[in-house]
C-alpha cells in the first residue's frame, strides 16, 4: 500500500481580524497517514477541528506548521493545488452552498466539464453518477425544487462524475434519512473495493462509522483515538467523554457486561450481537 | 381543534413546466400539548407540510386552520404569533450584528415594551442553555451548536403555543443533539407548548414524541402512538425507513428466546430484559 496522504506534525490556527487581531488555534501537532484505498471515517464533537482537518486535505487551507503531502504533491506549493483538488474531490455538509445549475443534470455536468471530459464521455459519467445515486428520475429538474436530502444526493453525484482518486466527504449524510445513508455509505463502500478510491468521511453518525475500515477521532485539535471501528468503539467510556456515541447493540452489551455478563468482545452490528447472546444463551 | 388539516394537496409550480404534487390527501388533528414526530424518507413531504403551517405555503386545495385561523386568510400576523418555525440549518438565518438584537428582532416588530423584550430575550436564552455572556456577542464568532441555540431561542422569545422543529440537531455532535432535545422536551414540559418535530433519528423521536406521523410520497403512511410504530420494522423498510438498531436484535433474539418481549427499541429497556433471560 501506497500513502496518500502525509500529514506531518501539521498545526493550524484561524486568524480573527477584530479591533484586536487574535489567533484561534484549531490544529496542534497532528501527524496521520492515511493509505491508497483506504475508508476513513473521521469523528470528533463540533469545533474539534475535524472540518479543519479534512480540508487540509485538499488544499482548501494550508497548515500553519508542517506539511501535508497529497500523492507526493506538497498541498502549500500553489502549482500543485489544481492536480490536488482533481485528485481530491471534496462534497460539503450543506448542498445548497455547492449546487450552481438550473437543472441536476447540469449541476452534475459542472465538474467534468471543467476538467475538459469528452462530451459523450460526460453523458455516460452524469447518467451514471445519477443512477448510483438514486435521483435519476430528478434529472430535468430545478435542484432548489428538491428536498434537502435528495440536493445533497446531487453534490454527491458531482463529485462522482469526476472520478477523483479520493473523496471527501464534510457530513455530506446530515440531511439524509437513515434509509439514504445506507444507500450512500453503499455507494461509497462500491467505490472503495471496486475501484479503489479511498474515502475520507466525516459524520456524527456512529452506524456509518462502524463500517470504516478506520476511525480516527479527532478532540480540541488532537488525534484522540486511531484504530479499527472494534478498536475504537471497545473505549466506550472514552468515545463518550467526547461528546461521542456508541452504536445500540454495542452500548447494550457494555451494560450488560457492566451487570456481571460473561462478554467478551463488544458488539457493533446486531448480526454480532446475536451471535454473542446465541453462544450466552446455549 | 388546535390544528385541523382537512383534505390537503399542495402542487409546487401549479400549472407550469416543472409542476411537481408533493402534498395529496392529508388529514391530521392535533390537541394541544402534544408532542408530534414526523419521519419519513427525504422527498416524502415533511418540510412542505409544516410550511403549511403557519401560512408560508397555502394549500392547493383543502384547508389548514390553526386555532380557528385559517391559514388561506391574507392578514397572518396572529397566525405567525401562535406557530414558530424552526427551519433546517436556522443559524443561516441569523443577520444582525449582536446576538440580542438578533433574538429580539421578532419581539420588536410585535411593539412589545423593552422591558418586557429584555425579559423574553433572557428566559429564551436559558431556556436553550445559554447565558447573558453572549448577548452583546456576534452571532458570527460562535460555535456551529451556539449559533444554532441562538437561531431556536430566536423563535422561542416569541413563546408560540406551537413550536415547529424541522431537523434542528442536523450535524450536530451526539453530546450537541442530547442538549437541544432536552431544551425542547422542557419546553414542551414547561410551557405546556405543541412540539411538532421532524426528524431522521428514529432514536430521538422513539424518546421524545408520544405520536409520531410517518409520511411517504407525500401522503399520511401511519399515525400512531410511537411504541407501536418501531415496532413494525418491515413497514418502516417498505417505505425507506428504518426502526433502531435495538428493534431489530429484539426480533431475532425472539427465535432462540421464545419469552423475550420483542416490542423494545431502547437500550435502557433492553438491558432490563436481557438481564431476566441471560445468566450472571
Amino acid at each position: 500500500m501506497s500513502i496518500f496522504f502525509d500529514v506531518q506534525e501539521v498545526s493550524f490556527a484561524y486568524s480573527s481580524y477584530g479591533e484586536v487581531p487574535v489567533e484561534v488555534p484549531a490544529l496542534e501537532n497532528v501527524s496521520a497517514q492515511i493509505d491508497k484505498g483506504d475508508f476513513v471515517v473521521i469523528l470528533g464533537r463540533n469545533g474539534s477541528g475535524k472540518s479543519t482537518f479534512s480540508r487540509l486535505l485538499n488544499a482548501l487551507l494550508v497548515p500553519k506548521k508542517g506539511i501535508v503531502l497529497v500523492a507526493g504533491k506538497d498541498t502549500s506549493n500553489e502549482d500543485n493545488v489544481w492536480d490536488i483538488r482533481s485528485t481530491a474531490g471534496m462534497v460539503f455538509q450543506n448542498p445548497d452552498n455547492q449546487i450552481i445549475a438550473t437543472t441536476v443534470e447540469e449541476d452534475v455536468a459542472f465538474g467534468p466539464e471543467n476538467l475538459g471530459v469528452e462530451p459523450s464521455e460526460i453523458r455516460k459519467r452524469v447518467d451514471e453518477a445519477l443512477e448510483t445515486v438514486g435521483i435519476s428520475q430528478y434529472k430535468r429538474n430545478a435542484p432548489h425544487l428538491l428536498s434537502g436530502g435528495q440536493k445533497q444526493r446531487v453534490a454527491i453525484a458531482g463529485i462522482l462524475a469526476m472520478k477523483p482518486e479520493c473523496i471527501i466527504l464534510d457530513e455530506a449524510t446530515s440531511m439524509l434519512d437513515p434509509v439514504g445513508r445506507r444507500e450512500v455509505i453503499k455507494v461509497l463502500r462500491k467505490l472503495n473495493r471496486e475501484e479503489n478510491i479511498t474515502i475520507i468521511h466525516i459524520t456524527h453518525h456512529m452506524d456509518e462509522a462502524a463500517m470504516a475500515d478506520r476511525l480516527i477521532v479527532i478532540d480540541h485539535g488532537e488525534i484522540v483515538l486511531d484504530g479499527t471501528p472494534q478498536e475504537v468503539f471497545s473505549n466506550v467510556d472514552k468515545v463518550k467523554s467526547l461528546g461521542l456515541d456508541v452504536p445500540q447493540v454495542t452500548e447494550l452489551m457494555y451494560d450488560l457486561k457492566k451487570q456481571g455478563i460473561n462478554i467478551d468482545k463488544l458488539p457493533l452490528t446486531v448480526d454480532e450481537a446475536f451471535e454473542i447472546i446465541k453462544a450466552l444463551v446455549r | 381543534m388546535p390544528i385541523n388539516i382537512e383534505g390537503l394537496k399542495f402542487t409546487y409550480s401549479n400549472g407550469g413546466p416543472f409542476e411537481k404534487n408533493a402534498l395529496h390527501d392529508i388529514n391530521i388533528d392535533i390537541q394541544n400539548g402534544e408532542f408530534i414526530g414526523i419521519i419519513g424518507h427525504t422527498g416524502s413531504g415533511k418540510s412542505t407540510l409544516i410550511q403549511h403551517l403557519n401560512g408560508i405555503l397555502k394549500p392547493t386545495a383543502g384547508r389548514v386552520i390553526i386555532n380557528g385561523i385559517d391559514t388561506k386568510q391574507k392578514d397572518l400576523k396572529e397566525l405567525r404569533r401562535q406557530v414558530g418555525i424552526v427551519f433546517q440549518y436556522p443559524e443561516h438565518q441569523l443577520f444582525e450584528d449582536t446576538v440580542k438584537k438578533d433574538i429580539s428582532f421578532g419581539l420588536l416588530k410585535q411593539g412589545l415594551s423593552e422591558e418586557e423584550i429584555q425579559q423574553r430575550v433572557i428566559s429564551a436564552l436559558h431556556s436553550v442553555g445559554l447565558d447573558e455572556s453572549i448577548l452583546e456577542k456576534s452571532p458570527f464568532e460562535l460555535s456551529g451548536g451556539q449559533k444554532r441555540r441562538v437561531a431556536i431561542a430566536g423563535v422561542v422569545a416569541m413563546m408560540p403555543k406551537i413550536l415547529v422543529l424541522d431537523e434542528p440537531t442536523a450535524g450536530l455532535d451526539p453530546s450537541g443533539r442530547d442538549e437541544i432535545f432536552g431544551y425542547i422536551k422542557e419546553l414542551h414540559r414547561d410551557f405546556n407548548m405543541t412540539v411538532i418535530l421532524v426528524s431522521h433519528s428514529m432514536e430521538d423521536i422513539a424518546k421524545l414524541a408520544g405520536r409520531v406521523i410517518v409520511m411517504n410520497e407525500g401522503t399520511v403512511y401511519m399515525d400512531k402512538p410511537s411504541g407501536e410504530v418501531y415496532t413494525q420494522p418491515d413497514q418502516l423498510e417498505k417505505i425507506g425507513l428504518s426502526a433502531p438498531q435495538i428493534t431489530y436484535l429484539m426480533k431475532r433474539l425472539k427465535t432462540i428466546l421464545p419469552d423475550i418481549d420483542e416490542n423494545i427499541f431502547t437500550v435502557e429497556a433492553a438491558v432490563k430484559e436481557l438481564q431476566k433471560h441471560l445468566k450472571q
